[in-house]
């Protein structure tokens, strides 16, 4: 049954291509392991790093298992507080994930929705929605979240705000990316509504709601799923970044980018492991999505396939 | 010796699922001051032979196998010959005029840059030469236009610059891609002219690559016919034309819809090697019975009344208005009676698909009205006569839905209009609507892109049936496909048009064609009307002077005969 | 520029309290009124507005809440600094990313060019911090070669503080513009590389190839200058990127410029500051705009005769 299917997958073009490339074997294998890590985190992490019974200040700094003073109990050592490397690496990831996931699919919402009544539509509707996006593009993605970060601050009153601040991540960085979304969204529309196959649906007499949304947007799905992998590596690491500048998210629930923003005071007195692990973490869980990303646009692409 | 010599050639595409041979044995020859026409249909491999020639085959192809001699050296796949060969003893004409010049530099820096990569000559030489050359292949000013960057130049004048640049550095070979197929008729006639000119002033040899029958029968001495990379036809162009031994010759030839008399069927070659006369369509147990004929009642269905169309272009600099507005109609007006085919021919530009839009409702008229049975068509009775008028478009590629299983694509008009039928009375509709165009039943659950070309169309007249039409409007229906498909499409929409009593609104930039396919004929001329005759008094006795032109210019197979 | 005015006025106006930030929850009435008064924040609303542009245009934004001085004093002091940054990372960005990119768009499938792929996908991934905190462990940590923090020492100018001019400033602005400029570079391989591979594939390099032009030339000339057109539009985004990330590489290098002055701004939700950067940045971006614009004037032909036409 299993085999039968991976056989018709294989028939496929992009079947035959993903099957075909080691990088988007390896990639994918990776990005599934961190997520299934990070979403079975209760189980798959040795300790629970934000029960206080489990942690004791005397484990802290305890650098990990192969250096000099590494104690077995704690594979990659433990910060500052005594947390399991490990464990916390693994709950961190998960909010990465949750926030980078969250903000990419807010993002695809509102840019797709934007963006393929724009192509349709057209006309002042289509240079508003144009324009807005020009606007935003030209604002840098880091810049916007910022500045969405720093008005909620000023909004929401400081207790709220460690309760609030993952939600607020999640719309900055949502809104951030959705131009991206938007641009695409309505190029390809732009060019599905001048095929003739929309001008017969359109001679049938369908509404222009049902054509935009059954017609069109199945036939655009293909470039969208692309801008949405690479955003959603670019949303994990806009949200690190955030994050390690001390805007995102607060440390009582550390993200990778929390983690790395400690660790990095601990770098010049010789306790690198807290920041590194994460380090690399962060960067490896990005680069399998943009290799990911990079391959699916390589094998989505009608041009480059022909060759 | 000939001048050119191909022996024995084999080319291949390797892809993953299998070994394409895009040429297997080809063999021919030519002489200086010869045309030879390579004739075929699409994948038929005819380009390939061309590019192999000057050894530019896009990857995954390869020739395998052979010997192409130019004056008896041998240059298959030899590159380092070959790239001294290019542009100087090789000159080479794409299709596309609008894509094969470089938009960033000037004429004359192209013209220039290739003249000083062959020729011995100091940049005033060069240029001066250049102006010749422009003088020419036909263009007027050319100490002036030379300085103009491509996208300056027409269509048809960029094709002249494209032939420059081949004939630039007195090559004795010339190869054309289809030189004249994005071009207008009367620019097509031009552009072949020049090419005839030339062949014989300097004795060059030439290899037309081309899919028109009437280009072959007027311009070539020696004709190739190819089918799946072989040779099925190969002598002079009148034996092969009168007489052709093959089946696949016969096939092609009398599918070419003649241009001087009006045959009630397309004739069709079987495999064999016979003739299918009578293609009859089984309509017996069909939702025609359900439907019923309609009776013809001769009058008037559809009235268009001094139709105007202005577009305005999308500059976002607007200083002065009038530039950017092209008028794609004026004034136009016409009647369309109930049961007749309609036909509208036109050059690129002309305003045809503009009407059919119009029709269709697609895009809004600036001025003028169309009336269907004496009502106004307008946003708000639309959908009253949306069912009524149905539309068959162009390009079979783009005009399914790819996201669809065929059975979808023909049943969503039938759900649309008709909301309270059950699955089981769609089903069968969906049938018997794929019965009628000659398809298989287990064509529904397929895709459309596991089709051909002829394939699509006919499920995009089963969708445009789908809602029991009385107008059908058929915007150049046929000319993305071979002629073969082309004549079986054509008996189809005849055999229809008979069954159901259709009224057909038939737009094509092919004469033959519409002749063969219309009762009536108006000729548009850049958004003017300029007569509407019945076919038999317009071809034999066209009044208005534009008319006179097209008919004389367009290429005829009789030619030959 | 007027939406960004707009919504920085707003930001000024309608966003929490100051007089709380500034004063302290224990400030009596009486001196919160007096504050409100100096800040202007009793006027009616259009009249500030017309305030807020008509200071903006002259460079007056008002003092910061948090260090009590004209925000216009302190990012003169700071802009300096970012700017020499983005400028020499801008530079190192677009041209090792225009010769890397044309590269790897021409020699599709050598060694060499998937390296630099492989390379600038990686970029693509390292978040600009953690490059900075790396090259920092690398050259400053564990060779101990280049400083880690600061500019250096700088020479003044009149109103402009240059760190160009001694060694101490040009060593301590390798590392920022590197890590600056890495994350943009692979940005640009990646879009050259692609232009690139696109245009080789069209039909004018074809039939330039059927005429027997040299493959130099056709890579050179006639694919180069076709390619580098998206290039110009990227370098006008690109300038804007860098200066945003110019936030991150000044926060891990503590290079004193308007970015660790902006992150400061929104951590202890200081508007003045925030609002000014806003629209200093606006200003810079619509000028990188404009330049972009015109500069495709005079490269792309189409575009010139079309507005001559019209």
């Amino acid at each position: 049954m299993i085999g039968k299917m991976i056989n018709k997958i294989y028939d496929t073009d992009i079947g035959y291509s993903f099957f075909n490339s080691k990088i988007a074997i390896i990639s994918s294998s990776i990005f599934l392991i961190i997520f299934l890590c990070s979403f079975f985190a209760e189980i798959v992490a040795p300790y629970d790093p934000f029960d206080p019974l489990n942690i004791s200040l005397m484990d802290a700094f305890i650098p990990p298992v192969w250096s000099e003073g590494g104690n077995a109990n704690f594979f990659l050592g433990t910060d500052q507080q005594g947390r399991d490397m490990f464990s916390t690496m693994i709950y961190g990831s998960r909010i990465s994930l949750i926030v980078g996931f969250s903000s990419i699919i807010f993002a695809m919402i509102l840019g797709v929705s934007l963006g393929i009544t724009a192509g349709y539509i057209g006309g002042r509707y289509e240079t508003f929605v144009m324009r807005l996006t020009d606007v935003q593009l030209t604002i840098p993605s880091i810049l916007m979240a910022l500045l969405v970060d720093g008005i909620a601050r000023a909004i929401i009153s400081k207790s709220m705000h460690d309760e609030m601040a993952i939600y607020v991540l999640i719309f900055a960085i949502g809104i951030s990316e959705w131009p991206q979304f938007a641009r695409v969204t309505r190029a390809s529309t732009l060019v599905e509504k001048n095929k003739e196959y929309i001008s017969a649906s359109k001679i049938i007499g369908l509404s222009n709601i049902l054509i935009m949304f059954k017609h069109i947007l199945p036939n655009i799905l293909r470039p969208i799923l692309v801008i949405a992998t690479i955003g959603l590596a670019l949303a994990i690491i806009t949200e690190s970044t955030l994050s390690f500048l001390g805007v995102g998210i607060p440390p009582t629930t550390p993200s990778l980018g929390t983690l790395i923003r400690f660790g990095n005071n601990f770098l010049f007195s010789g306790e690198w492991w807290i920041t590194f692990f994460p380090a690399i973490f962060l960067v490896v869980l990005a680069l399998s999505i943009n290799l990911l990303g990079d391959w699916m646009r390589d094998a989505l692409n009608p041009k480059l396939k022909k060759r | 010796m000939s001048f050119l010599e191909i022996k024995n050639l084999n080319i291949s595409y390797l892809t993953r699922k299998e070994k394409i041979v895009a040429s297997k044995n080809v063999e021919f020859s030519l002489e200086r001051g010869e045309i030879l026409g390579i004739v075929g249909e699409s994948g038929s491999g005819k380009s390939t032979i061309a590019n192999a020639i000057i050894n530019l085959i896009d990857p995954p192809g390869e020739i395998t196998d052979g010997s192409i001699k130019i004056d008896n050296e041998e240059i298959c796949n030899n590159e380092e010959i070959i790239q001294k060969a290019r542009g100087k003893k090789i000159g080479f004409v794409f299709q596309d005029p609008q894509t094969s010049l470089n938009p960033l530099f000037k004429i004359k820096d192209q013209l220039i840059e290739t003249i000083q990569t062959h020729l011995k000559l100091n940049y005033d030489q060069a240029l001066k030469r250049s102006i010749q050359l422009l003088n020419e292949v036909g263009i007027e000013d050319a100490e002036k236009r030379i300085e103009d960057y491509p996208h300056q130049f027409s269509g048809g004048m960029r094709q002249r610059v494209v032939i420059a640049l081949a004939i630039s550095c007195e090559p004795d070979l010339i190869i054309a891609d289809e030189p004249t197929t994005a071009l207008d008729v009367s620019i097509q006639y031009q552009i072949l002219q020049l090419l005839k000119d030339l062949t014989k002033k300097r004795n060059l040899g030439v290899i037309i690559i081309t899919h028109d029958m009437g280009v072959i029968a007027e311009t070539t001495n020696k004709v190739i016919i190819m089918r799946n990379g072989v040779i099925v036809e190969y002598g002079l162009t009148k034996d092969v034309l009168t007489n052709p031994k093959s089946n696949e010759g016969k096939s092609l030839i009398i599918s070419v819809p003649p241009t001087n008399k009006k045959i009630s069927r397309f004739k069709l070659i079987n495999p064999e090697g016979g003739e299918i006369t009578n293609e009859s369509l089984n309509l017996t147990n069909s939702i025609i019975q359900n439907w019923g004929k309609r009776s013809i009642t001769k009058d008037k269905l559809l009235e268009i009344k001094n139709l105007t169309k202005i577009f305005d272009s999308d500059s976002i600099i607007k200083l002065k208005k009038e530039i950017n507005e092209l008028k794609a109609l004026d004034n136009v007006s016409f009647n369309i009676f109930e049961g007749e085919s309609f036909g509208l021919v036109g050059e690129s530009g002309s305003g045809k698909s503009t009407i059919a839009k119009i029709i269709t409702n697609l895009i809004k008229p600036t001025s003028g009205k169309v009336f269907y049975e004496g009502i106004s068509l307008n946003q708000k009775n639309n959908n009253k006569f949306r069912g009524q008028i149905q539309m068959i478009f162009q390009d079979p590629y783009s005009s399914l839905n790819p996201r669809f299983k065929v059975k979808n694509i023909i049943a969503e008009p039938i759900k649309f209009f008709q909301k309270n039928l059950d699955k089981k009375t769609i089903e069968n509709n969906v049938n018997d609507l794929i019965d009628i165009v000659g398809m298989t039943r287990q064509s529904l659950d397929r895709y459309p892109h596991e089709f051909s070309g002829g394939q699509r169309q006919r499920i995009s007249i089963a969708r445009a049936l789908a809602t029991r039409p009385r107008l059908l409007i058929c915007d150049e229906p046929t000319s993305a496909l071979d002629v073969s498909i082309q004549a079986q499409i054509l008996n189809l929409l005849k055999d229809l048009q008979e069954q159901l009593n259709l009224t057909i609104l038939f737009i094509s930039h092919d004469l033959p064609v519409i002749r063969q396919m219309c009762d009536r004929i108006a000729v548009l001329k850049n958004g003017n009307l300029c007569e509407i005759e019945n076919t038999e008094i317009l071809f034999n006795n066209p009044s208005h002077q534009y008319t006179k032109e097209l008919i004389n210019l367009m290429p005829k197979i009789e030619t030959i005969l | 520029m007027i939406i960004v005015a707009f919504v920085s006025f707003s930001l000024f106006n309608f966003v929490g309290d100051p007089v709380n930030n500034m004063v302290g929850q224990e400030a009596s009435d009486e001196r919160r009124e007096e504050i409100r008064d100096k800040l202007g924040i009793n006027d009616p609303i259009y009249i500030q507005f017309f305030n807020f542009v008509g200071n903006s245009v002259q460079g007056n934004f008002g003092i910061s809440y948090q260090l009590k001085r004209p925000v216009s004093v302190l990012i003169a002091e700071r802009m300096p600094a970012t700017l020499e940054l983005v400028f020499v990372s801008a530079l190192l960005a677009i041209i090792s990313g225009v010769i890397l990119g044309v590269y790897t768009g021409i020699n599709r499938d050598t060694f060499l060019s998937n390296v630099i792929l492989v390379i600038s996908l990686a970029g693509v991934s390292l978040p600009t911090f953690i490059i900075g905190i790396m090259l920092i462990y690398l050259f400053s940590v564990i060779l101990g070669v280049l400083p880690s923090f600061g500019r250096g020492e700088v020479t003044d100018i009149g109103f402009w503080s240059t760190g160009f001019l001694t060694m101490s400033g040009l060593k301590a602005l390798i590392l920022p513009s590197v890590t600056l400029s890495l994350f943009q570079m692979t940005y640009v391989i990646r879009l050259v590389r692609a232009e690139m591979m696109e245009i080789l594939q069209t039909d004018y390099i074809k039939f330039a190839k059927a005429r027997g032009i040299k493959k130099k030339i056709i890579n050179y000339k006639h694919a180069l200058k076709n390619g580098l057109i998206p290039v110009i539009t990227i370098t006008g985004i690109n300038i804007g990127t860098l200066i945003a990330f110019s936030i991150i590489t000044e926060t891990v290098f503590q290079w004193p410029g308007m970015g660790s002055l902006f992150i400061n701004a929104v951590y202890f939700v200081d508007i003045p500051i925030m609002s000014a950067y806003m629209i200093m940045v606006a200003f810079i971006f619509v000028m990188i705009n404009f330049i972009v614009d015109i500069t495709y004037y005079f490269i792309d032909p189409r575009i010139r005769i079309k507005e001559e036409n019209s």
